[in-house]
């Protein structure tokens, strides 16, 4: 058995035996198990990675397998991973880990909710590991449509309205997209008789000029509606605001990056030309989404609602990011991925944790909750700090890459948006000190707070978790900023080999 | 010789941040106190000693070079921009180190009985490590971005520490607003240090500094409005350093932030971080003053002496000791600033050997004014000078220690603010002399403000109190003689043999008539609050009422609180957010809903036509026939 297919045979098995099992506990008991096993295997694969790399040379992906699949279309199960994938990898299963301990207690069909969650998180670890543009579609997909059952069935608030919407979005987004990689597949390389889906091999041999032109587009917002940039990004925060709590953990941690990591791996590695003449068009709108996200977030008063709008600044963030197309922007970007998948995912955990003890998520409706529940309190202070970009969190070290690499292009539509990219760290400070002065601090509100619960041993497990990865990377980021660096520099100059 | 055990100073207190804020709820009361006291204590011991081996033992006719005493790798962005995390000794960051620690030490003794009724302790103690041990970070940086870091962590304890009463709506008020305005200022900071390094290619102390060899690595460094890109960058710093400094018009928060715990202002918010600003400036002084012959330096100077007298006046009129503490901070930073932006380089460096001179009696005799204040909080049970008066009967350990603080603020003479304020002023005297007048002016009304409130609360109205007003206890008593002994004797230390701005021993001379002009104008503010508030009388009533219009408005602090929250409320949430909301809710997803609906719509009229009755079927049918046929007929007849 290879590697990298193990990751996908994981969570297939918990499925499985999710599918046969019976009782309220053992379904739980089955998933973190499963997802446990999970996270100490992609843990296990960045070690085998680390001692291959080392060996490997000029090799840009390790692992690499195929399996033909299709052969009239040349569809092949081409498998392979970079240091960014196994980052990614890694991210993904602790985020499920920690999205099933926080479902711990879920009531209403439970072993449909597991397998869901399960599912979704398989598409997910099959996306990272594709390296054949149908295969990748295709497991994107499947992480796509338990989505909507996941809000559809166990949502909140005007769930149908949010699940469609975000569904549809995301689906109109795969249309695009589908376009983007047919054009990608009928413009390839032969290869035995047949145009290739393999992505390895456009990207030795890039589509001709006009053709980049027209289709880049396609791939660049397919991705970007995932990684909700604006003016696409308005199904995140309705879809957030009705999801599960786990749901949203996934989505913003984890399949939001899928669009950040799409647009890096289909939109500009394969189509460098297209991105470096047209990239500015998105440039403008993701750099002006990066202010944009972060003013709306300072109106809204529905804690969801916040950290959707925030989530949208930070992805814009990594959009931007990634369209300076050099190594250290890139760089930044992978690393705020990342950052921002830990934080975001805790950020919806503990909303989850107080909104089930307070039954509502409007920030006026609450206050002096520090003092009832002082673990959730003084972590959502925590997590809100490392958000607004505080040193010793992940936030910062990604940003400052992100601000150092964007601060090395001295054109002035750059140095503009990163200006504006930089005084958006106020005015995130201004949204979230906001919403601690008022949720945590002050006096308590409201009498019947008082009897609420402290945080249950599976919530501090998760919330324990994700803020030792974040306070890890954040006091030392050099040896993951330099698994990413190492990554992207050669990507980097197989690009400036093929613009020369 | 070795150094490398210098990294266990920011150490000891970040300890005590773990085992105190880990420990929570499961360590005894009584211990937290202790383990941040002697944490401490032993910090304190280590910067002593590393002082003593620094000054007296690397002397050379070179002067003093700076020390890497240890060095780890944080992140290296790119080969040239790798940022380490490391201790860098000079004479700056020793002095730094001794000044941090010793009142961290004093302030955390002092609230071993300051704190003693309070619930949260632990948490108290807490903070008050991560807050010593991100200063002593600061302090210690080798590089700009380690700096950064540690400042924004000094800011977060700062928040913390401010909102210890995190149940009472004004205390939470002030944490926000004191990290918001500083984190403004910061922004410009980061941007700042981006823009500077981008043409340094390091964020180095050493390469930062080396103006020339900047400037000779790029060829060419652009001009915007006469200043190059590394002034700009220069000013964008110094703005960070105004934020958490306090001057105009970034202090707002510095007033509102005596929220905190009265300790806690004695050490973040008069002693420590505050000055950080001016260490800054102090770091990055061979590049102030290279970089276009000095403007950057001409603007610190300006802002400073603007704070100066702007914050004196103020402080003349606040009721609550502790804001009258707090400008009177906000006035003497302000001078510092003066003192480094009078500054030249080498032989002419006295502004800035000066500069640093105030800010280390500053810390001794602040420190004390503010513990001293904190004493007769804790007996008196109020802020507010109406509640006190004829305090010297019960309290005559603070009285004394009191006085003392307020002797030297006032700069008489022998005590430590005499010597480090006539530096200064002497200083701005050969630079500017409208500056100089300003200081000048300044220290007068200092002397007056200052005994204004000494005299109110120690002497004035004789007042029967509940309960009776006492000395605090021993672990309070300590530090008030501790730093009273300092307010004396630190004047006399020889600075500028040890800190200088080329690290060379500085030949000074003492100008007899400048320190009686300077002694001269405080008596005279001394002797004025003597007249005024000696006994009680309604004379300065009569004062105040008299000039009206221009009372109140000194009173409300030029109406700048209300400035602030008159731009965040009307302009930043009314006229940004709230447009940005309505937009994207009402257009941007309009749009998104609006393309959903017309699908529907769309399928809706579709589904009509679909109705399953033949006759419309035919009739269609029909239609189209006629219409095809007239279409190639008579329109494309080449078919």
């Amino acid at each position: 058995m290879d590697i990298l297919t193990i990751l996908i045979i994981i969570p297939t098995l918990t499925v499985l035996a999710l599918i046969f099992a019976k009782g309220q506990k053992s379904y739980r008991t089955i998933s973190a198990v499963g997802m446990g096993i999970q996270t100490v295997y992609s843990i296990y694969l960045l070690t085998r990675y680390l001692t291959e790399r080392a060996e490997a040379g000029g090799e840009t992906m390790l692992f690499r397998r195929t399996v033909e699949w299709f052969k009239p279309w040349n569809i092949n199960y081409e498998i392979g991973v970079d240091g960014i994938s196994v980052a990614m990898i890694i991210l993904t299963a602790i985020i499920t880990l920690t999205g099933v301990f926080v479902s711990w207690r879920v009531k209403e069909l439970p072993k449909e909710f597991f397998v869901s969650l399960i599912v979704l998180s398989t598409g997910v670890f099959g996306f990272f590991i594709s390296l054949d543009l149908f295969t990748m579609f295709l497991f994107y997909e499947l992480a796509v449509i338990p989505m909507y059952l996941l809000i559809g069935i166990w949502g909140s608030g005007p769930r149908e309205y949010a699940a469609m919407k975000l569904t549809l979005m995301l689906m109109g987004a795969s249309a695009l997209l589908l376009v983007g990689i047919l054009g990608l597949y009928f413009h390839s390389p032969m290869v035995e008789g047949h145009h290739t889906f393999s992505m390895m091999a456009i990207a030795q041999a890039p589509m001709e000029h006009m053709d980049q032109l027209f289709f880049f587009p396609f791939v660049f917002v397919g991705f970007a509606v995932l990684g909700a940039m604006f003016p696409f990004h308005t199904w995140s925060p309705d879809g957030h605001a009705s999801a599960p709590t786990a749901v949203s953990m996934l989505h913003a941690g984890v399949l939001m990056k899928m669009g950040g990591y799409g647009v890096f791996r289909v939109a500009l590695l394969l189509m460098p030309t297209a991105a470096h003449e047209i990239g500015w068009i998105f440039m403008i709108l993701a750099g002006g989404g990066i202010l944009y996200g972060a003013f709306g977030a300072l109106r809204q008063t529905d804690l969801k609602y916040i950290n959707a709008y925030s989530s949208v600044s930070h992805l814009a963030l990594v959009l931007f990011a990634l369209l300076l197309m050099d190594v250290v922007s890139w760089s930044g970007s992978v690393l705020q991925m990342i950052s921002h998948g830990l934080i975001t995912a805790l950020f919806f955990a503990l909303i989850g944790m107080v909104y089930e003890r307070t039954h509502t998520r409007d920030v006026t409706k609450m206050g002096g909750l520090l003092k009832i529940i002082p673990f959730i309190g003084m972590m959502y202070v925590m997590v809100g700090m490392a958000s607004l970009g505080l040193p010793g969190m992940s936030g910062f070290a990604a940003e400052l890459a992100i601000f150092v690499g964007a601060f090395q292009h001295s054109g002035t539509l750059e140095r503009v948006l990163t200006i504006m990219a930089v005084l958006s760290i106020v005015v995130t400070a201004v949204y979230i000190l906001r919403v601690v002065g008022k949720m945590l601090m002050g006096p308590v509100t409201n009498e019947a707070f008082k009897q609420m619960d402290k945080a249950r041993w599976y919530e501090k497990t998760a919330a324990i978790i994700l803020l030792a990865c974040i306070i890890g990377i954040g006091v030392a980021p050099g040896g993951l900023y330099k698994l990413i660096n190492e990554s992207v520099t050669p990507l980097i100059e197989l690009i400036q080999k093929g613009a020369l | 010789m070795n150094w490398s055990y210098t990294i266990w100073i920011p150490l000891l207190p970040f300890l005590s941040f773990v085992i105190n804020g880990v420990l929570y709820n499961r360590l005894p009361k009584k211990l937290s106190g202790v383990i941040g006291t002697s944490a401490l204590g032993v910090a304190a011991l280590l910067s002593y000693l590393t002082a003593g081996r620094y000054f007296f033992g690397t002397t050379s006719a070179e002067g003093y070079q700076p020390i890497l005493a240890w060095q780890s790798t944080w992140m290296h962005i790119t080969d040239k921009l790798a940022i380490d995390m490391g201790v860098y000794l000079d004479p700056i960051s020793i002095m730094m180190l001794v000044v941090v620690t010793t009142i961290s030490f004093l302030v955390h003794l002092y609230s071993v009985g300051y704190m003693s009724e309070e619930e949260g302790r632990n948490r108290y103690f807490a903070w008050l490590g991560l807050f010593s041990f991100s200063m002593l970070g600061l302090v210690l940086a080798p590089n700009l971005v380690q700096t950064y870091m540690f400042w924004e962590l000094v800011g977060v304890s700062s928040f913390l520490l401010i909102g210890y009463y995190y149940d009472k709506p004004s205390a939470v008020r002030a944490a926000l607003k004191a990290f918001i305005v500083t984190r403004f200022a910061d922004v410009f900071f980061l941007i700042g240090i981006l823009l500077y390094s981008y043409y340094s290619g390091s964020f180095k102390f050493e390469d930062l500094n080396n103006i020339a060899a900047i400037q000779a690595a790029n060829s060419s460094i652009p001009v915007f409005m006469g200043l190059s890109a590394l002034t700009w960058g220069l000013m964008l710093i110094f703005v960070g350093g105004a934020g958490k400094s306090a001057m105009f018009p970034l202090h707002i928060w510095l007033p509102d932030a005596m929220e905190g715990p009265t300790p806690v202002s004695a050490l973040i918010h008069a002693a420590t971080m505050v000055v950080a600003g001016v260490y800054l400036v102090a770091r990055l002084f061979p590049a102030f003053h290279g970089s276009d012959d000095g403007f950057a330096l001409h603007v610190v100077a300006v802002v400073g002496t603007f704070s100066s007298l702007f914050a004196a006046i103020i402080a003349m009129t606040q009721m609550d000791i502790k804001r009258v503490l707090a400008f009177s901070t906000m006035s003497q930073i302000g001078y510092m600033m003066m003192g480094l932006g009078v500054s030249g380089y080498g032989e002419e460096g006295l502004g800035y050997t000066a500069s640093m001179f105030h800010l280390f009696t500053h810390a001794a005799f602040k420190a004390l004014l503010f513990l001293g204040a904190g004493a007769i909080i804790h007996a008196v049970h109020s802020n507010s000078l109406k509640d006190m008066g004829g305090l010297r009967k019960y309290m005559p350990m603070t009285n004394i220690t009191f006085l003392i603080a307020c002797l030297a603020i006032s700069g008489v003479p022998p005590f430590a603010g005499f010597f480090s304020k006539d530096m200064i002023l002497e200083a701005a005297y050969e630079h500017n002399k409208l500056i100089y007048f300003t200081g000048y002016i300044t220290a007068g009304l200092t002397a007056f403000y200052m005994f204004r409130i000494y005299f109110m609360a120690f002497w004035g109205r004789n007042r029967d109190y509940d309960h009776k007003p006492h000395d605090p206890v021993w672990s309070m008593k300590i530090p008030l003689i501790v730093l009273a002994a300092g307010s004396v004797v630190l004047g006399l230390l020889p600075f500028n043999e040890w800190v200088t701005s080329d690290l060379r021993p500085l030949h000074i001379h003492f100008d007899m008539m400048m320190a009686a002009a300077s002694v001269g104008i405080g008596v005279i503010g001394i002797i004025t609050a003597y007249l005024l508030y000696r006994k009680p009388s309604d004379a300065p009533d009569k004062i105040s009422h008299s000039l009206g219009f221009v009372y109140k408005t000194v009173k409300n602090k030029f109406y700048m609180d209300e400035l602030y929250l008159g731009i965040m409320r009307e302009v930043i949430l009314k006229r940004i957010a709230a447009p940005v909301a309505w937009f994207d809710r009402h257009i941007v997803d309009g749009t998104m809903n609006l393309i959903g609906n017309t699908t529907v719509g769309l399928s809706k009229g579709i589904k009509r036509i679909q109705s399953g009755d033949f006759q419309v079927y035919a009739f269609g049918i029909l239609i189209a026939v006629i219409f095809f046929v007239v279409l190639f007929n008579y329109f494309i007849p080449t078919i």
